[in-house]
């Protein structure tokens, strides 16, 4: 830690800037948790979809105070989460009814607090597909507005989903394992899940394979997924053994001590896992570099050993594991997670080559999941902004310190905020979610 | 009842140059890292394994229960039992047939061999005259009788006693005693630098296969073996001073194993549990043999195994040329040659009391992943560094592939074994 970022953290620095006007950033809920406060319940033309997850979720709700009157009316006491059905929303004026619900709710909400709102995929009359994208707009606005660490977050769910399909993205928004999730707008179809509460630990005996797993975010995913019941295959460079036995041992699970960008990659893992007698219900492409350089100084060897780490690897395994006739491949109804990043999404300088790779690993999963959805393999990405690690530790203090606060959250994430995320889209229960990409940035001011 | 007992595999931390990235490193440590590299690599966190056993050459007195400490620091079910072995250089091999042993006879289902050296590490004691005193001291009742002894002591006694490689009964080292076994046997100088130069390069293109991916975990950011040398020669080994048998000696510090620090295991189970575990069969332990030959008396001190092989196999009625792979223990390049030239000795094979020569061995089957010339030799280790590498070798072969192992071990013993794929 440099002079500079040491007077910063001491306690007459943040005095200094508090007075300066930055603020301490709120400490965000995480893990398994529910918001302290009720959870307010509202409908907007009818839906009840939102009220019969609720009642999957096992979770008591309260019924909303509406602004309908000349003074702003209070909730009196702080409110958890407003939950808004506003699957059946399709008329500019039932916009005003949101507003309504939200203006009340907004002021009382309680930090890490949720305000989520469930609408249909755009589809109908003009009106009504202009009325779907507003509310996307709302979303992203609310998400700004909300102080404390609450967060604001849209669910497009299909029109034939059911609360079994429903329940493990709303626990999964509600709880705090959603922390560092804001601002963010989802899909979920309908895929006939059975009406099942929210599972403890969802990925029970089952096998999930991390990449890059020795430290950082891939330690963390392996953590939090062990923590929800998974076998851990937990695979790094052989150069990075030492740190990946540990984090191997310390899961229960096993080190596998692999070059992703091995010909033979994809054959070493499905036999370490056949070897084991099992079946791979998930991968987490987790492995991945940078190169940074500004483009007029990347040269051809920056770029390609950034695309086939990357984006090729992870290709070519995929192709194997997905092959129903390997053994230790991965089964039907499986897991397949890719990392994107807010830098791909948006672009960043600097990273051509990793902005490359990282858009392309979007692409990638919207072009997989339709494919595999007769197999009822689900295919998803997470897009982390700025994660605190060891790898952004790096970053010049001053840089850093910009970077972390550039977002509605005012702070970096954490490596597990990434991990919950993961562990929501393998949990079986989210089968109605995927070709999706869910940023994990705590709605960061770039990267749309 | 009797079981196979089975090589599932192993870990090993990489080998280094004592004094080296690991002079640091406890044995203590070195050996829980192996343990928890081989953990990690078959899943064994907090399972309780039936026993491991382990142990060092160099040790401190405060080591004396190192594998039951290891395994407490490590990963393992703290219910897990250990012990300490000692067989000097052949100790990893030892300890392998021990825990084989006890599988066979469903004494344990599943167990660790290893062993661990680190001569950074190394118990540097008092003098006997200063061990005296100090006894004398602490037992004295008042403060001047406490004080009184001391009054005895010299400068002499105050110098530390660092280990040595020494024969007790003949005050020779290790090198000194092959140097009179390689003129003995007439073991040439470039018959040496050869067997070395192929040693670095035999461990340098299994490094560059990966093939030490799942035996190898790395330690202190070290990820490869560091007393390897890839780009050796013979030409370059020509080129060094002779370390024993005077100025005309032929063995040098490149066809002579290097002080090393490192750790090594295997772990061997039933057939029935690793099935049962779901874990990889390599090779199963066929059978193992220690000899000793009588060096106080004028025998070859290193040469202990010839006894060993030659009773192994005629009990087992297996020739050298029933095996596919044959590792010998390259304490000296002059060890490996003197053995072959040995076993091919039809007088001093009768002299050992065996029916006649072992006879000769292709080279292109012997030590064909490198050995300790490239490797090293952190003493305790190397025997279980030898066993997973074989039973992979073997099992790369396919089922009834056979392998030899020979290793030399101070005191004038040699200690064999016999490994067959699954």
């Amino acid at each position: 830690m440099g002079a500079l970022e040491k007077a910063f953290y001491s306690p007459v620095g943040k005095a200094v800037s508090a007075k300066a006007g930055l603020k301490e950033p709120p400490r965000l809920r995480r893990g398994r948790t529910w918001p302290d406060g009720p959870i307010v319940l509202a409908s907007i033309g009818g839906g009840d979809l939102a009220s019969r997850t609720m009642r999957l979720l096992g979770r008591a709700t309260e019924e909303p105070v509406v602004d309908e009157g000349e003074s702003a009316p209070g909730y009196g006491s702080r409110i958890g989460a407003l939950v808004v059905d506003a699957t059946a929303a399709t008329r500019i004026d039932q916009l005003e009814e949101l507003r309504a619900l939200l203006r009340p709710a907004v002021r009382a909400i309680e930090r890490s607090g949720r305000i989520v709102v469930l609408a249909r995929p755009a589809a109908g009359d003009w009106e009504a597909q202009a009325v779907a994208r507003a509310l996307d707009g709302i979303n992203r606005t609310v998400g700004k507005e909300l102080r404390g660490g609450a967060t604001a977050t849209l669910l497009e769910v299909a029109p034939d989903a059911g609360p079994g399909d429903l329940v493990s993205t709303l626990g999964f928004v509600l709880q705090g394992r959603s922390a560092f999730v804001d601002g963010q707008r989802w899909h979920v179809d309908a895929a006939n899940q059975a009406q099942d509460p929210l599972a403890e630990r969802p990925l029970d005996g089952r096998t999930i394979v991390v990449t890059g797993a020795a430290r950082g975010i891939g330690a963390a995913i392996a953590r939090t997924l062990a923590r929800d019941g998974a076998r851990i295959v937990a695979i790094d460079i052989p150069p990075a053994g030492e740190a990946l036995a540990a984090v191997a041992n310390e899961v229960g699970g096993t080190a596998l001590q692999l070059d992703i960008t091995a010909a033979d990659a994809g054959l070493r893992i499905a036999s370490h896992v056949a070897q084991r007698g099992e079946r791979i219900h998930g991968i987490v492409h987790n492995a991945g570099i940078t190169r940074d350089k500004m483009l007029v100084n990347t040269d051809a060897q920056r770029w390609a050993s950034v695309l086939e780490v990357n984006l090729a690897a992870q290709m070519r395994i995929n192709e194997v594991l997905l092959d129903p006739a390997t053994a230790g491949g991965i089964e039907d109804g499986g897991r397949v997670i890719g990392i994107a990043s807010t830098s791909g999404l948006a672009g960043n300088k600097g990273q051509t080559n990793y902005a490359a790779s990282k858009a392309g690993v979007a692409g990638l999963v919207a072009a997989m999941a339709p494919d595999l959805a007769a197999r009822a393999i689900t295919v998803n990405a997470v897009a982390p902004g700025f994660i605190e690690t060891e790898m952004t530790g790096r970053i010049p203090f001053v840089q850093r310190e910009v970077f972390r606060r550039s977002n509605s959250l005012s702070q970096g994430g954490r490596p597990e905020d990434v991990a919950e995320t993961i562990g929501y889209l393998l949990d079986p229960s989210s089968q109605g979610v995927t070709g999706q990409v869910i940023r994990v940035c705590g709605q960061n001011l770039v990267g749309a | 009842m009797t079981h196979n007992a089975v090589v599932v595999g192993g870990n090993r931390t990489p080998f280094a140059k004592a004094g080296g990235p690991f002079a640091q490193a406890s044995n203590h440590d070195l050996l829980t890292a192996a343990l928890d590299g081989l953990v990690a690599r078959f899943g064994l966190a907090g399972e309780r394994i039936g026993e491991v056993a382990a142990g060092a050459v160099l040790k401190h007195p405060k080591d004396f229960n190192l594998t039951r400490e290891a395994v407490l620091s490590s990963a393992l079910s703290p219910a897990t039992p250990a012990c300490d072995l000692q067989q000097a250089c052949g100790t990893g091999l030892e300890t392998t047939i021990y825990i084989a042993n006890k599988i066979r006879l469903g004494q344990i289902e599943s167990g660790i061999a290893g062993g661990v050296d680190s001569t950074s590490d190394a118990p540097i004691t008092v003098s006997d005259p200063l061990r005296r005193t100090l006894l004398k001291a602490n037992s004295a009742r008042s403060a001047m009788d406490r004080i009184k002894p001391f009054a005895s002591v010299r400068p002499s006694h105050l110098k530390p006693q660092a280990p040595s490689v020494t024969e007790p009964r003949t005050g020779l080292s290790m090198g000194e005693h092959q140097a009179l076994t390689t003129e003995r046997w007439g073991i040439s100088r470039e018959e040496q630098d050869e067997l070395a130069a192929a040693s670095h390069h035999h461990l340098a293109a299994a490094w560059d296969d990966g093939f030490f991916d799942d035996l190898v975990t790395p330690y202190l950011r070290v990820a490869g073996d560091a007393i390897l040398r890839a780009d050796t020669s013979v030409e370059k080994l020509a080129k060094l001073r002779p370390a024993f048998g005077g100025e005309h000696g032929t063995m040098t510090a490149g066809n002579s194993t290097a002080l090393s620090d490192g750790a090594a295991t295997a772990l061997l189970a039933s057939e029935e549990w690793a099935a049962a575990h779901h874990m990889p069969v390599l090779a199963k332990v066929v059978d193992a043999e220690v000899a000793a030959v009588d060096h106080p008396g004028g025998d070859d001190l290193l040469l202990g195994p010839v006894a060993a092989a030659g009773r192994m196999l005629e009990r087992q009625g297996l020739t050298l040329d029933d095996f596919d792979l044959i590792e010998i223990h390259e304490a000296f390049a002059s060890t490996v040659l003197t053995t072959l030239k040995a076993w091919d000795d039809e007088d001093y094979c009768r002299g050992l009391g065996l029916d006649g020569k072992l006879g000769t061995i292709d080279r292109a089957r012997l030590n064909v992943t490198g050995s300790s010339l490239a490797v090293g030799h952190p003493f305790a280790a190397t025997g279980a560094r030898i066993v997973p590498t074989l039973a992979k070798l073997l099992h790369q072969r396919g089922a009834g592939s056979k392998g030899l192992i020979s290793m030399c071990a101070a005191g004038g013993q040699g200690v064999v074994a016999i490994l067959e794929a699954v």
